[in-house]
């Protein structure tokens, strides 16, 4: 090719502009879809150095509850883990966070705390979960009074009462709340909020709504009534073994629901004396809402899951429960995908003492007065704008489950950072739609020709189960914790197999002299140099087509020949051989720095560079 | 070079050839040469071919001498048979395994010095014996492992890095291959992967010597402005004599060419090799009009590029002795050693 045949930069897609702050964060799969945020290559290098204490305060920073999330998160950071696409399984990035909270040194020097000089500023926090919580930590350093309602006697909310403590000791969650109200939050436990127009006549700048959807769901079948005394609720059943007011449950249970509520009832009643303790699903198991690993957990302690059984009346015999009967339904799905569940006709029979209701819940604001200004919708749900938290009462936010129904804790949590950032800037009186923006830093790692400031090696380690409490002893009491957690070797273990996403591939055009190096040292194939065109085209042009769109491309400026460098972000190792295989360091490796903005800075001190 | 070996994981999606093989398959061992040689450009091309052709790598022989591309030959087909010879000796260490064993896949990798100087010789004679061989000159125009002083292919006008002359006249290895005879001449350009691969899949293809003679630039001591072997400048001066396509036997040819402006070539097995885009009346077939492209070209300061002379009608090295048709190790013994009375006989003759 001469000089005047070489290629016309075509237009195609646009040089991919790495300066926007989400690109990179993007890559970053699990952070990016943490909904705080959480910098997890960054705490799992961390607990690989064994720098426990570091790790848990990132941790800390981010998702406030480190020891709680690494028992019970609901890991959306795990299905996005890019470790997923290439090996069988995900990094366990829920239990080493657990392995930080469970080795780390003293923090609480760390934790900042109220300053001297209040702002004067109130604030109500109505139910004492996650999502209240999080609101205080982040404005209780700023000068906020923060005052804390619960009608339980101790804080936690749904955390405390729900999760059974074989899954979440008690002192674990009693460490993570004490370190909030210990940072000089006023609670007010015990205390039933009987009307927001009450405490809004009270002296508060803000109130934030933080109870959660309380209200399990019921099945009005015949029976029902008349079978009253042994039929639970799934979520009151698990509140009153939380405080201890529920102690038995008979021989013979059945758990009527298939989500994560209805694995901790059946194993809870496996622990209260139950004998044959039976989950029925009305849908195929693939349709279960409960986390796949709280299946198996409850399968491993011997629970039969029955799916496709519908419960259709509950026999009383003497005036007292003695079993359910059910019908058998077949799922059908549409084109569309749309399912159909439809009766067999074939009925089955399951004898029982107890049932246990878990089939969801529901939100309730029966201490809401409705007119007082503020908007529900058709459903009875609060109007709450997505992005300030806002009700239509410009000073009452909401945020967790009281928003929009049942989510889990870290959304919860991440709800409260931003209701916390809304009030704020309220407080101030500024804009609650311009809201702040997250930090970020771009830093190369390259210590020397073929050095690098992270572990760069490929792992072949298959995701190391986390050994578990002797199943036994287990199941003699509700407060044997059933995971004991992984040791410091498992975690280290574990944590090379992380594929360090945050160290991103940052690649310099004008440096480059397209020897073509990177793309045949890539042990992935994601590295092409081809003429520009359209997305669709250009994706399947690859040397690899990339079929993943969820996935970004990596675009250049057109090269000294017309060509693009393309780079497939989808299964990348980021072990940076391209960056070590390039004569003109066209490529570097470079550490993503991503801090999700909140409402204190001082309770994201440890995210920064010096720190790390 | 780098310290950390390259991941055994691989793309899911890999797309895999007629032997359920992935491009990984065909890797060897991890480059320990400079970052950004034009060599291991070279060592993925031949990866590719041989993975499109569904080559089972232990049909292969790699051979090789001494120098940087010579240590190439460890970065690809790890599981075929090689054979790393002293310097400038790969060519008769080649005519000696192919005699031997003529049902294996011989491909030599050589450079410029241990072909064009040390090498000169037995380059020759592999040449005019037709050796039925692919043979690959990494050509960068310097002494990497020495530290750069000029080869004997370094052209007249171009430098060192510290800024000196070159004295002598270079020696065209692809004008002189043609001049002795060789069946299959091709220049191309490390930096050119999609010339180069069909090009090193035709060259295998071909019962008898191909020569194929690679620009391939030497980052280190070989690739700055006063250089006419460096990316920018072949980049700038490389003129292609034609595209080519090569055809496996069995496949249909799918590209769609114009009428007249595609000649098709076909080699012993049935496998086509589809020339389209040549350049003003370029006929590979003519050996003489090739020479006389290669030089005018040449004093242009231009490199011309692609398939530059192919002939159909070579008998190789096997033909010419009349061997018999199978690897000396499948012989039977009977064959091999046919008894007193066939030596009797033999010797009858000569009386």
């Amino acid at each position: 090719m001469s000089a005047d045949e070489l290629l016309e930069p075509k237009a195609g897609v646009p040089s991919t502009d790495v300066s926007d702050p989400q690109y990179f964060h993007k890559v970053v799969d699990c952070q990016y879809a943490c909904p705080t945020h959480t910098p997890v290559p960054e705490y799992i290098r961390l607990i690989a150095q064994r720098r426990y204490t570091e790790a848990f305060l990132l941790n800390w920073e981010s998702n406030v509850f480190p020891g709680i999330l690494g028992r019970t998160c609901d890991r959306p950071c795990e299905p996005a883990c890019r470790r997923g696409r290439i090996d069988e399984k995900p990094v366990a990035i829920c239990r080493l966070k657990r392995v930080a909270a469970d080795y780390k040194g003293e923090v609480e020097r760390y934790i900042p705390g109220a300053p001297a000089e209040k702002n004067g500023k109130r604030v109500a926090l109505v139910g004492g979960g996650p999502a209240s919580l999080t609101v205080a930590r982040d404005l209780v350093p700023l000068g906020y009074t923060c005052v804390l309602f619960d009608k339980d006697p101790c804080g936690g909310g749904l955390m405390r009462t729900n999760i059974p403590s074989f899954r979440l000791p008690e002192d674990v969650l009693d460490e993570e709340v004490d370190r909030i109200v210990g940072m000089g939050v006023e609670t007010r436990f015990g205390e039933t909020v009987e009307s927001l127009k009450a405490l809004l006549d009270e002296d508060y700048d803000a109130v934030f709504i933080g109870t959660g959807a309380p209200r399990g769901k019921d099945l009005q079948v015949p029976g029902r009534e008349e079978a009253a005394e042994h039929i639970h609720i799934g979520i009151d059943w698990l509140t009153s073994v939380a405080f201890a007011h529920v102690g038995e449950i008979g021989k013979n249970v059945i758990v009527i629901g298939g989500g994560n509520t209805a694995m901790d009832c059946c194993r809870s009643a496996l622990r209260l004396g139950g004998q044959d303790v039976r989950v029925t699903v009305r849908s195929p198991r693939a349709d279960m809402k409960a986390s796949d690993w709280e299946i198996e957990e409850a399968e491993l302690e011997g629970v039969p899951i029955f799916d496709n059984h519908n419960p259709k009346r509950f026999v009383v015999e003497d005036g007292v429960l003695c079993a359910v009967v059910f019908e058998k339904m077949r799922a059908e799905y549409s084109d569309t995908g749309r399912r159909t569940l439809t009766p067999t006709g074939e009925e089955v029979t399951f004898p029982c003492d107890d049932v246990l209701m878990a089939i969801g819940q529901d939100n309730a604001f029966p201490w809401i007065e409705r007119d007082i200004g503020l908007e529900f919708d058709e459903w009875g749900m609060p109007v709450v704008d997505k992005t300030t938290f806002q009700s239509t009462l410009p000073n009452v936010f909401f945020g967790g489950d009281a928003a929009w129904g049942p989510e889990n804790i870290i959304t919860a949590v991440a709800h409260g950072h931003q209701a916390a950032i809304s009030i704020d800037l309220m407080c101030r009186r500024l804009s609650l739609t311009e809201r702040p923006q997250p930090g970020t830093n771009l830093m190369s790692q390259k210590m020397g020709i073929h050095e690098w400031s992270y572990d760069n090696n490929w792992s072949d380690h298959r995701r190391v189960p986390v050994p578990h409490q002797d199943l036994k002893l287990a199941l003699t009491d509700l407060s044997v914790e059933v995971e004991l957690g992984y040791d410091d070797k498992l975690a280290v273990q574990e944590a090379e197999r992380c594929l360090n996403c945050d160290i991103q591939t940052v690649f310099i055009g004008n440096k480059c002299i397209e020897c073509d190096a990177c793309m045949d040292i890539c042990p992935v194939d994601c590295i092409n140099f081809i003429p520009n065109d359209a997305e669709d085209a250009l994706r399947q042009s690859l040397r690899v087509p990339a079929v993943n769109v969820e996935q970004d491309l990596y675009v250049s400026d057109p090269l000294r020949t017309g060509r693009v460098m393309v780079k497939d972000e989808d299964v990348c190792l980021h072990c940076g051989l391209c960056a070590e295989r390039c004569p003109t360091s066209a490529w570097d490796m470079a550490k993503y720095t991503y801090v999700e903005a909140q409402a204190s800075p001082v309770c994201t001190l440890h995210n920064r560079a010096e720190f790390l | 070079m780098t310290y950390m070996t390259k991941p055994s994981v691989r793309h899911p999606a890999l797309r895999q050839n007629d032997l359920g093989l992935t491009r990984r398959d065909y890797e060897g061992v991890i480059s320990t040469l400079c970052a950004g040689c034009g060599h291991d450009s070279v060592t993925a091309a031949i990866i590719e071919a041989c993975f499109e052709l569904s080559l089972p790598a232990h049909r292969l022989a790699k051979l090789s001498g001494i120098g940087c591309s010579s240590k190439t030959t460890n970065y690809f087909l790890n599981r075929s048979h090689g054979f790393n010879s002293v310097h400038g000796r790969m060519a008769a260490i080649a005519t000696g395994a192919n005699l031997a064993n003529r049902d294996l896949v011989y491909l030599g990798v050589s450079g410029d010095g241990d072909t064009a100087s040390i090498g000169l010789g037995q380059f020759c004679h592999a040449v005019r014996r037709q050796v039925n061989m692919v043979y690959i000159v990494e050509n960068n125009g310097t002494y990497g492992l020495t530290k750069g002083q000029f080869s004997a292919t370094n052209d007249r006008e171009s430098r060192s890095k510290k800024g000196k002359d070159n004295l002598f006249e270079a020696i065209d290895l692809c004008a002189m291959a043609i001049q002795l005879g060789a069946g299959f001449v091709a220049r191309g350009f490390s930096g050119d992967r999609e010339q180069l691969v069909p090009l090193i899949k035709a060259a295998i293809n071909y019962d008898g010597f191909a020569l194929l003679d690679i620009i391939s630039p030497c980052v280190t001591f070989n690739n700055h402005v006063a250089s006419t072997k460096s990316y920018d400048y072949i980049r700038d001066h490389s003129e292609a004599v034609g595209g080519l396509d090569f055809v496996p036997p069995e496949a249909e040819i799918e590209v769609d060419y114009e009428e007249g402006a595609s000649t098709s070539i076909t080699l012993h097995d049935g496998s086509k090799l589809e020339l389209s885009k040549l350049s003003d009346g370029y006929d590979p077939r003519d050996g003489h009009g090739a020479i006389d492209v290669i030089r005018r070209q040449y004093e242009q300061g231009n490199v011309v590029t692609g398939l530059l002379y192919v002939r159909e009608d070579v008998d190789d090295l096997h033909a010419r002795l009349n061997t018999p048709s199978q690897a000396l190790n499948a012989l039977p013994e009977s064959d091999l050693c046919p008894g007193q009375v066939a030596l009797e006989a033999i010797n009858e003759t000569m009386r």
